[in-house]
């Protein structure tokens, strides 16, 4: 294998972290208020009135300027595997590219293509098949969505796949484990329904401004009322499928759940942190306390974990050293195991280039008996399986508080706008002013509970991001992490400008 | 049904798919070519605004065609996803940005409050359908001229040129099949205009573009004929006994020789393309986008066919010769394309509903009245 310098290695993860969390800031509206806007054009095609159709039309425009950069942002995530993660691609693309592919076939052009129809068709065809295309549009994004997600979930959980030393890759040989691994299944459900709760969330604020402002009253109050039904049914959803990803974590990343609830020795009826302050010096493998502060619920995180109240949950120590009294094999244990498939691997590969076929033969026999360790060959030490910790359990709590409060200030919104009386709730209003604010921070912490998680494997226990890393001089991917900090960075001033001048606009002329 | 194919004809039918997804972008490449032509061609904002509001209707199809492509390679062939996409880093990465500033120019470049200004947007425009197509052209041309790449045992790719992928940006060649690319599309872009706005005391306007397909068609023939000639004279790499690749002499031209529907395919599109530009400079027609589309889609059939069929490396590698990708040492496993074959069968659903939605849209010639209205670019 090439040896990668670690700069290279971190300053790949920082251009691909920064631009999946710039794409992350517009995708779950795009993906959100599709079916909001397909939920508001249905009400004005069943009900004929011309405010309904005003009220889509406003909304479209918005989803508009934030689809165009969902959009720009997009293109380079797809490519990136290639430029910056061309091993990577190489040894998982067998798996990995099909579902980008699909995706392609079937999600994007009918969003490409309903698109247009969606907002130049308005006096080009009929309502009906205006309709029909605002639909086509959300299915569209969803379906997109589900096939990168399930591209994703598979990086998390991977399955269905065999590796081969043949070719030096690892190759799919069930394509229906791979799309309806419980991982790949939660994680769609989950990162969908949050997003449905943001493009609400979206509608909310800009609704409430008009309520503070006094202006356009009628077109906020009706917008109000279908985001706030669709945000509480979604926020009901995320908690269930949250509680879903974590259940699925507990078996397929427990490190990864460790990590977000800063568990260093595991136990049984483990507690679930409510809130804390981790403790900075804490360091795998010593007697320091990882609290510096904490408020514990006993019992949940075995329930959460196992759905057993008693159950023993594995914290990071056992996970890294290994823990005999609960059958935990640690990661020293599979280093040495991983170490040694490396070795035959190698040795594999040298004795069929020179044609040494018993060699070849034997080395192979040894590599299958620990390939499944074949990942942990490349960690330099055991401490590495480890993701950082205080960065997993801020995120995770922060969504985790977050996700928590925004039912309730669905609730809060619909209660009011039943009594007649929310234009009045002089409290609210601004809480819901800060509830977009509030629900993108959630979302990218969303992100970083998954993706910081998960380091640092590209491909759970398979594949480490030291190994799946192009081969670039580190001065290349500075150079373009920069580039598209200024680009991403000056098409979000100018997408917020259009966007606040737009909602300055308000309905008027749709 | 498709997992009774053997391997060699799934990797020869996926290399036919992405040689149809790419041939297929390089038609819809008539957004990158119109983009080139705002400044020339429109005199006044509604003349600007019939461009891009015309355009604009399209623009995300050739978008998606472009991530399709690259979604197809993906997944058919990652050996070549990761090693030239890896490799050549600079010059893609340069391609994608003129994509993602493409992206949000439609949308912003009339809006209010768009701070940036409307000339900047243009500007984007313009530098995705040049300095983007060109580019293009470049890497696809290294299909035949190669590249300065290694792998080792583990199919890990060096590159061995400093400039990434840019230096193919300095052969004559791959130069010249980019500057064909951009005249193209200049050409196509042209056409399609004519074909979709309603020109109504708008006579110069028409003239005008008119008169820039027949510009086009004459700066895009010299590099046309400089691609082919070279093309058929080159050495090539072929792959001999037991897989080894080979350089062999005139293998373009053997190729062309050897697959007479290739041949075939080629000078149809290549005449497609001549009969285009004759009806809508000589005839008044507004109808050349479709065999100049056709045409196009043809010769780049044939292109992507002389490059991956009959025992050639598709991506040569100059450095090291045994290094050069086939379809058969780039490509998934077996199963992998079976799978992506049982997806490909929704293709023809797709390009039903496209043609279906493409018609609906645009069964009225777009008109100055409508771009105008608050729904407009």
């Amino acid at each position: 294998m090439i040896d990668v310098d670690l700069s290279l290695v971190n300053w790949s993860r920082a251009q691909f972290a920064l631009t999946a969390m710039y794409h992350w800031i517009f995708v779950p509206l795009t993906l959100g208020l599709s079916f909001l806007c397909a939920f508001f054009e249905s009400i004005y095609v069943r009900t004929g009135d011309e405010r309904w159709r005003s009220l889509t039309r406003f909304w479209m425009t918005l989803f508009g300027i934030n689809f165009a950069i969902g959009v720009a942002t997009g293109i380079i995530l797809e490519f990136q595997f290639g430029t910056n993660w061309s091993n990577y691609s190489w040894m998982v693309g067998d798996i990995f590219g099909a579902p980008l592919a699909i995706e392609g076939i079937l999600a994007f052009f009918l969003e490409a293509t309903f698109f247009a129809v969606m907002f130049f068709g308005w006096n080009r065809v009929s309502k009906g098949f205006h309709l029909f295309s605002t639909w086509m549009v959300a299915v569209g994004s969803n379906l997109s969505a589900l096939w990168i997600l399930v591209a994703n979930g598979w990086m998390q959980d991977p399955v269905g796949m065999v590796f081969n030393p043949e070719t030096v890759r690892f190759e799919m040989e069930n394509f229906w484990a791979v799309l309806f691994s419980p991982t790949a299944v939660a994680k769609f459900t989950h990162t969908t329904s949050s997003a449905f709760v943001l493009a609400s969330l979206f509608v909310l604020t800009i609704s409430s401004w008009y309520l503070i402002q006094k202006k356009h009253q009628d077109m906020a109050k009706r917008s109000i009322v279908v985001a706030a039904v669709f945000g509480l049914l979604a926020s009901v959803y995320v908690g269930y499928t949250g509680d879903e990803s974590a259940f699925t974590a507990a078996s397929t990343q427990p490190m990864k759940l460790a990590a977000f609830e800063g568990l260093y020795q595991g136990e049984e009826g483990a507690g679930l942190v409510a809130a804390g302050l981790l403790n900075p010096a804490k360091k795998p493998g010593d007697d320091l306390d990882p609290f510096l502060f904490e408020v514990k619920i006993p019992g949940l995180l075995s329930i959460l974990s196992n759905r057993e109240p008693g159950s023993f949950v594995p914290g990071i120590d056992d996970l890294v050293y290994g823990n005999a009294t609960y059958g935990v094999m640690g990661v020293v244990d599979k280093m040495k195991l991983g170490r040694a498939a490396v070795g035959d691997l190698a040795t594999y590969k040298l004795a069929r280039q020179s044609g040494d076929v018993f060699s070849a033969e034997s080395a192979l026999v040894r590599f299958r008996a620990n390939s499944e360790y074949l990942g942990y060959g490349y960690l330099a030490t055991p401490e590495e399986a480890v993701p950082p910790v205080a960065i997993s359990f801020y995120a995770f709590h922060i969504m985790v508080v977050l996700g928590s409060f925004f039912p309730v200030l669905f609730l809060a919104y619909l209660f009011f706008l039943y009594k007649g009386q929310l234009e009045e709730q002089r409290w609210l209003l601004p809480v819901g002013l800060l509830s977009l604010l509030l629900g993108t921070v959630a979302q990218q912490a969303g992100w970083v509970v998954a993706e910081v998680g998960r380091q640092p494997w590209a491909i759970q226990g398979m594949m480490p991001v030291s190994v799946a890393t192009t081969n670039l001089d580190v001065g290349n991917v500075q150079t373009t992490f920069f580039m598209f900090l200024g680009l991403f960075t000056l098409l979000l001033i100018a997408e917020v400008k259009i966007m606040l001048k737009q909602i300055s606009i308000g309905p008027e002329g749709h | 049904m498709f997992s009774n194919l053997d391997y060699t004809t799934l990797q020869q039918l996926w290399w036919l798919i992405c040689a149809v997804v790419g041939s297929l972008f390089l038609f819809l490449n008539f957004v990158q070519g119109g983009q080139t032509l705002l400044w020339q061609v429109a005199k006044n904002d509604v003349e600007k605004s019939l461009v891009i509001n015309s355009l604009g209707r399209k623009w995300e199809l050739t978008f998606t065609t472009l991530v399709l492509f690259g979604g197809a390679l993906f997944a058919a062939f990652p050996k070549f996803y990761a090693t030239s996409f890896g490799g050549a880093y600079w010059v893609w990465m340069i391609i994608l940005f003129t994509f993602i500033i493409q992206a949000v120019s439609y949308e912003y470049r009339k809006k209010p409050g768009n701070f940036l200004g409307t000339r900047t947007y243009e500007l984007f425009l313009f530098i995705n359908g040049s300095l983007g197509l060109l580019l293009i052209g470049a890497a696809v041309a290294t299909f035949f001229s190669g590249s300065n790449f290694s792998l080792n045992l583990y199919n890990q790719v060096t590159w061995d040129h400093p400039l990434r992928g840019l230096e193919a940006a300095f052969s004559l060649f791959n130069l010249s099949l980019g500057l064909f690319l951009v005249f193209n599309a200049r050409i196509l872009g042209g056409m399609y205009l004519l074909n979709n706005i309603n020109f109504s005391a708008m006579e110069s306007f028409q003239g005008r573009l008119r008169r820039s397909v027949r510009t086009n068609f004459c700066c895009a023939l010299p590099f046309l004929l400089y691609v082919l000639v070279s093309l058929l004279l080159r050495s090539g790499y072929g792959i001999g006994e037991n897989g080894v690749i080979e350089v062999v002499a005139y293998k373009y031209l053997g190729n062309l020789l050897a697959m007479p529907l290739v041949l075939g395919l080629l000078l149809t599109g290549l005449v497609l393309v001549v009969l285009s530009v004759w009806l809508t400079v000589h005839r008044d027609s507004s109808k050349g986008i479709w065999p100049g589309g056709l045409g196009t889609v043809l010769v780049g059939l044939s292109l992507f066919s002389l490059a991956g069929y009959n025992q050639t490396a598709f991506y040569p590698s100059l450095t090291d010769l045994q290094s050069s990708l086939t379809i058969y040492n780039a490509s998934s496993s077996h199963y992998t394309l079976v799978t992506m074959t049982y997806v490909a069968l929704m293709i023809p659903l797709v390009l039903a509903y496209v043609v279906y939605v493409w018609r609906q849209m645009d069964g009225q010639k777009l008109a100055a009245h409508e771009v105008v209205d608050e729904e407009a670019y």
